[in-house]
C-alpha cells in the first residue's frame, strides 16, 4: 500500500461486517465480530482480523497438509506502509555498522552467487499465535490458531552473507530492518535483533524462495530473515538493512515489546544482551501441537475415527504425541507421519474407538524431543505469548 | 514533518475504494476516536479488543499510542477518547 492510500483509508468509509459464527467460540466477542473472510492479492480466502496494516491468519482446513502453501499462509505487520511490489523488485541490501570490517551492498543476485542455495523447513510463527484464546483476555491482535505455517525456506546462510562486510570480534547483536514502515514518520520503525551466535547459526538464512516459488509479496517479498526455531518476530520481511551491533539494539521493538518474565519459558539459547532482572525477549517457539481434520462439535461414528493433527517445537523434534479420551487417566500414542525436520510440522495420526454414542473428549498432548511437554494450564504472561496448553477437543459419536 | 502528515490525514482524497471500516457503536466520542485512531490503523483494532479493557487499560493504551508511538492526536482529545473507549468497548 502506497501512503496516498493508506491516507485514504482514514476518509472513514463506513460499513456494516456481518457477524460469522464461524469463529472459535474462545475468541474475544468483539473480535468475532469483525474477523471475516478476506483475500489480499495473491492470497485466497483468510481469516481477516484487520486490513490496515494487514493481519490475516490461516485457516485450519490448510494445515491437513505439513506444507502450508504459499496461498494461504498467514500475513502479519505492525505498521500500515508496505511497499507495492514494483517498489520491491530493485532490490538492495545493505549490510554495515560498528561491528562490520567495511559496508557492503549487496543486490539479489549477488546474494544468490555467495554459495549454493541453502534449504531449511520451518515453522514461522507469531510470538503471539492463539493469544484470543487467553483467559482472562490481553490485549494485542487477537489471533486463533493460525498465525503460523511450515514452509521450505531457501537463501543463502547469514554468516555467509555476513561474512562479507566481515564480523568483528566485538559484535554481540544482529539487527534488522524491513521496507515496510511507519505512517506517522516518528513512529518506531519495526527493527529487531538476534544474538550475534543466532545470526552465525548455519540455519538462519536470508530467503528468497518460500515452497520452490519467490517470496509472496505479504510474506516478505523479495528477501525475509529465517530464524528456525525462533518466533517470527525476528524473521524480519522485506529486509534491506542489516547491521551488526556493538551495542544493544535499544528500541521499542526489542527493550518493551516482544518480552517474557525472565526465566518463565525455557530456551536452548539465551539473549544475554537483551536480558534484564524483570524479562527477557522471547525466542524459542515451545512445543504444541493442533488437530486438523476435526473441530469441536463434529460428528463422528461410534465405530470409530480417526484424529489427525500436527506437532512441533522449537528446533528438537517431536518425540510423541499422546491422546487421551479419558481425561488425561491414560494416554496412547498417535502414529506419526513423515518427517521434514526438526523445525518443521510433524503430521500424527490416532484411530479413537468410543464403542458407544454421545460426547467424546480428546485431549492430545505432544512432547519434543528435549522432552518438553505441552502445558497442561496456561502459563500466563502480559503479552499473551507461547500459548500452548493440551489441546481438549469435544466431538459427538453417534 | 508531523504536521504535514496531519494534514495530509485531514486532507486527503479519496483516492480509491480502500476496504470498509467497521461501524464503531454510537456514543460521544466516536468523532474524536474516527479521526485520530484511524489515521494509522483499522478501527478493527477496537472492537477485535472488546469487550475486556477496563479504563485503565484501554488509557494505557492510548498512552502508548501517544507516548510511544507519537499518534498526533491532540491533548485536548484524550480524556474522550478513553470515556469512549471504556463506555462502547469496556467489560460488559
Amino acid at each position: 500500500m502506497r501512503r496516498r492510500e493508506i491516507l485514504a483509508g482514514a476518509t472513514l468509509l463506513v460499513a456494516a461486517r456481518p457477524a460469522l459464527a464461524q469463529f472459535d467460540p474462545r475468541l474475544p466477542a468483539g473480535t468475532r465480530e469483525i474477523a471475516r473472510m478476506g483475500a489480499l492479492p495473491g492470497k485466497r480466502q483468510l481469516i481477516e482480523l484487520t486490513d490496515r496494516p494487514p493481519n490475516f491468519e490461516t485457516p485450519l482446513d490448510a494445515f491437513r497438509t505439513p506444507i502450508t502453501p504459499n496461498d494461504r499462509f498467514f500475513v502479519r505487520y505492525h505498521l500500515a506502509l508496505i511497499p507495492e511490489m514494483d517498489e520491491l523488485r530493485d532490490w538492495r541490501v545493505a549490510i554495515g555498522g560498528p561491528g562490520a570490517e567495511r559496508s557492503v551492498t549487496l543486490s539479489l543476485a549477488d546474494l544468490q552467487r555467495i554459495a549454493a542455495p541453502v534449504t531449511v523447513t520451518a515453522v514461522c510463527q507469531c510470538s503471539g499465535n492463539r493469544r484470543g484464546l487467553f483467559q482472562p483476555h490481553v490485549p494485542g491482535v487477537e489471533w486463533g490458531i493460525g498465525a503460523m505455517g511450515n514452509a521450505r525456506w531457501t537463501g543463502v546462510r547469514l554468516r555467509d552473507v555476513l561474512a562479507r562486510a566481515g564480523v568483528k570480534s566485538d559484535t554481540i547483536e544482529v539487527a534488522f530492518d524491513g521496507a515496510d514502515g511507519p505512517i506517522v514518520p516518528e513512529t518506531p520503525d519495526f527493527v529487531k535483533s538476534i544474538p550475534v551466535a543466532r545470526a552465525m547459526h548455519p540455519d538462519t538464512l536470508l530467503a528468497w524462495e518460500m515452497n520452490g516459488q519467490p517470496l509472496p509479496h505479504f510474506n516478505g517479498f523479495p528477501l525475509r530473515v529465517v530464524v528456525p526455531g525462533w518466533t517470527a518476530t525476528y524473521w524480519m520481511k522485506h529486509v534491506n538493512r542489516i547491521e551488526l551491533r556493538t551495542a544493544p539494539e535499544e528500541n521499542f521493538w526489542m527493550k518493551a515489546a516482544y518480552r517474557v518474565p525472565r526465566g518463565l519459558f525455557p530456551t536452548d539459547m539465551d539473549f544475554p544482551t537483551q536480558m534484564t532482572q524483570a524479562n527477557e525477549p522471547i525466542t524459542q517457539i515451545m512445543v504444541n501441537s493442533l488437530v486438523t481434520n476435526l473441530q469441536d462439535g463434529a460428528r463422528v461414528p461410534a465405530g470409530g475415527f480417526d484424529i489427525e493433527g500436527i506437532a512441533w517445537d522449537g528446533g528438537h523434534g517431536i518425540r510423541s504425541v499422546e491422546v487421551s479420551t479419558d481425561r488425561g487417566e491414560t494416554w496412547q500414542r498417535a502414529r506419526l507421519g513423515q518427517d521434514l525436520g526438526v523445525y518443521a510440522f510433524r503430521p500424527w495420526t490416532m484411530r479413537v474407538q468410543s464403542g458407544r454414542a454421545g460426547p467424546v473428549q480428546a485431549m492430545v498432548r505432544a512432547t519434543s524431543n528435549a522432552g518438553q511437554v505441552q502445558a497442561a494450564r496456561l502459563v500466563p504472561n502480559p503479552a499473551g505469548y507461547h500459548h500452548n496448553v493440551i489441546q481438549t477437543l469435544e466431538v459427538i459419536a453417534s | 514533518m508531523r504536521s504535514i502528515v496531519i494534514a495530509g490525514v485531514l486532507a486527503a482524497p479519496l483516492l480509491s475504494a480502500m476496504a470498509a471500516e467497521p461501524e464503531l457503536r454510537p456514543g460521544p466520542g466516536r468523532e474524536q476516536v474516527q479521526a485520530n485512531c484511524g489515521a494509522c490503523h483499522t478501527l478493527a483494532y477496537i472492537p477485535m479488543n472488546s469487550p475486556f479493557l477496563n479504563e485503565a487499560q484501554w488509557t494505557a493504551e492510548v498512552n502508548k499510542m501517544v507516548g510511544v508511538f507519537h499518534a498526533p492526536v491532540p491533548r485536548e482529545d484524550i480524556p474522550a477518547i478513553i470515556a469512549y473507549l471504556t463506555a462502547q468497548y469496556g467489560p460488559r
